[in-house]
């Protein structure tokens, strides 16, 4: 967000540097059920980014300490891998992926039906293998996916995607370079039946009207991933009458 | 800040009020409680101050020591921000290394610092490539009655105001001047209770909240930082009147903050 470029991110024509115009996201390609162990996964790759998450539980909770009478809480470990940037990424925990770990795990439990597993514990883990901008979106839209292969019951899927500024334009989903040289990022998650926020972050510099801009932009993209977590979903579990593999 | 239980009756109560258009300490819903502050309390600290908003009470220290700058930005001074919730100001706090509440208080605040541009971090380079002004920013809480996100963005503010570069402490003397500083960002944060939206909640009341969002303005009141958090949801029509009162009650905070500095 802060650094400088001489590079033209959005030509004359309002195309970007990647050929798409302000409106369009990158390609989403969605796989549900990817991993063998885990109750449910998912692998995502929004542009660049390549992204897996997996789901267990519910399970007993860990620590018992944070153990819910009344329900369930579902818990979050967000994780870069050290080959997922340019620089190496020293593995372990830091700041940034705490509160994105906590943000994500607080979207995701508004949508699931924490009340029918009192004391359990729902674990989502989202492991970036690939960055490429807008990795905490596709974490999300990735760990929902995850929780429905699980078959956790939920009141809907939540699909995530970023909005933001670059050369003074209002952009969908930033790429790298947009996201570095840009001047804004605002990432946001919905619930598509009801198109109630349940995630939102902003950094950067933004007016009202390109502020408005930017969440009508996402809010209208999310449908769109909506559509694509679907889909995946009707894959992974559709059962065709004449040659249906026999263990699906 | 937390998995801390509300009585009903209290619950009830809180939002019986709401109801009516009032709250427990006798405040509308847009009401902020009293801002006061000491800048400059602490003299070891480059830049200080401990503000109290209602009940809750922070203190900012800022210390501005020379270091190496980052590979990618060889000509720019360096921000760190930290806060802690230390046992003193809640017995739900514990000691020990940060907990995910005050990582994620700290980012926030950095967040609306950094992003507005308030420190202006190129005048703050000794040798290019070699050596800047490292400014740390630790905050701690030392009473919590709820809303520590504005709470410490008004401490880390005032203290970054009121700070002096010690160049002479360095053998810089020539750097001897007040921190650059091009703004106030100011944080406004709505928590959300049943459908009603609230501002600057106390204990009580963000313990029985569902959401929150902070939206942090800068002095032209154009937005640079957002956060939402909790496990409730918040509708578009919500987030416009977040937006609307944080420009409305960032101007008027920044008033405030004015006349506290002089």
């Amino acid at each position: 967000m802060s650094g400088h470029t001489d590079m033209v991110l959005v030509d004359e024509n309002g195309m970007r540097i990647d050929g798409r115009t302000a409106t369009e996201h990158r390609p989403i390609k969605i796989e549900a059920g990817v991993l063998k162990n885990a109750d449910g996964s998912a692998y995502v790759e929004i542009g660049k980014n390549k992204v897996l998450a997996a789901v267990y539980g519910p399970r007993e909770c860990h620590p018992r300490h944070l153990q819910n009478p009344t329900k369930a809480i579902v818990q979050c470990k967000y994780n870069m891998q050290a080959f997922s940037v340019s620089d190496r990424k020293r593995p372990g925990t830091d700041r940034r992926s705490i509160e994105i770990s906590k943000i994500t795990a607080e979207a995701l439990e508004n949508v699931v039906l924490t009340e029918l597993y009192p004391r359990a514990s729902i674990d989502v883990y989202i492991e970036i293998l690939q960055a490429n901008a807008g990795t905490r979106c596709a974490g999300l839209t990735a760990a929902s996916v995850a929780l429905a292969d699980a078959g956790i019951p939920m009141r809907d899927i939540v699909p995530a995607i970023a909005a933001g500024k670059a050369d003074g334009h209002v952009l969908l989903d930033l790429n790298k370079e947009e996201d570095n040289y840009g001047q804004a990022d605002v990432p946001i998650a919905i619930v598509p039946s009801t198109d109630e926020i349940v995630l939102l972050q902003m950094d950067g510099n933004m007016t009202r009207e390109e502020f408005d801009k930017a969440i009508s932009m996402a809010v209208n993209a999310c449908h769109e991933v909506y559509d694509i977590q679907k889909d995946a979903l009707k894959r992974r579990y559709s059962v065709k009458n004449e040659e249906s593999d026999s263990d699906e | 800040m937390s998995n801390q239980a509300i009585s009903d009756i209290k619950r009830d109560h809180i939002i019986n009020l709401l109801a009516k258009g009032t709250r427990t300490d006798g405040r509308s819903p847009s009401d902020i409680r009293e801002i006061s502050a000491s800048v400059n309390c602490i003299e070891s600290a480059d830049g200080s101050a401990r503000v109290k908003l209602g009940n809750t009470e922070v203190i900012a220290g800022v210390k501005i020591i020379p270091g190496a700058p980052f590979g990618d930005t060889p000509r720019s001074g360096v921000l760190t921000t930290g806060a802690e919730l230390i046992p003193m100001a809640h017995q739900s706090f514990e000691s020990g290394p940060p907990g995910e509440d005050a990582i994620e208080l700290a980012r926030v605040v950095d967040r609306g610092i950094r992003e507005s541009g308030m420190v202006d971090v190129d005048e703050l380079c000794i040798t290019e490539g070699e050596k800047v002004w490292m400014c740390f920013i630790d905050m701690y809480a030392l009473d919590y009655d709820g809303n520590l996100f504005d709470a410490s963005n008004l401490a880390a503010v005032l203290a970054l105001k009121t700070a002096m570069i010690p160049g002479t402490q360095y053998g810089l003397p020539e750097w001897d001047r007040p921190l650059p500083i091009t703004c106030m960002p100011i944080s406004v944060t709505s928590s959300k209770i049943g459908n009603t939206l609230i501002l600057d909640p106390n204990f009580d009341e963000e313990h029985i909240s569902s959401a929150r969002l902070t939206v942090t303005t800068d002095d032209n009141g154009n937005f640079r930082a957002m956060q939402k958090g909790g496990q409730g949801s918040i509708t578009l029509t919500e987030l416009g009147q977040c937006l609307d009162i944080a420009v409305e009650k960032g101007k008027e905070i920044r008033e405030t903050l004015n006349k506290i500095i002089g």
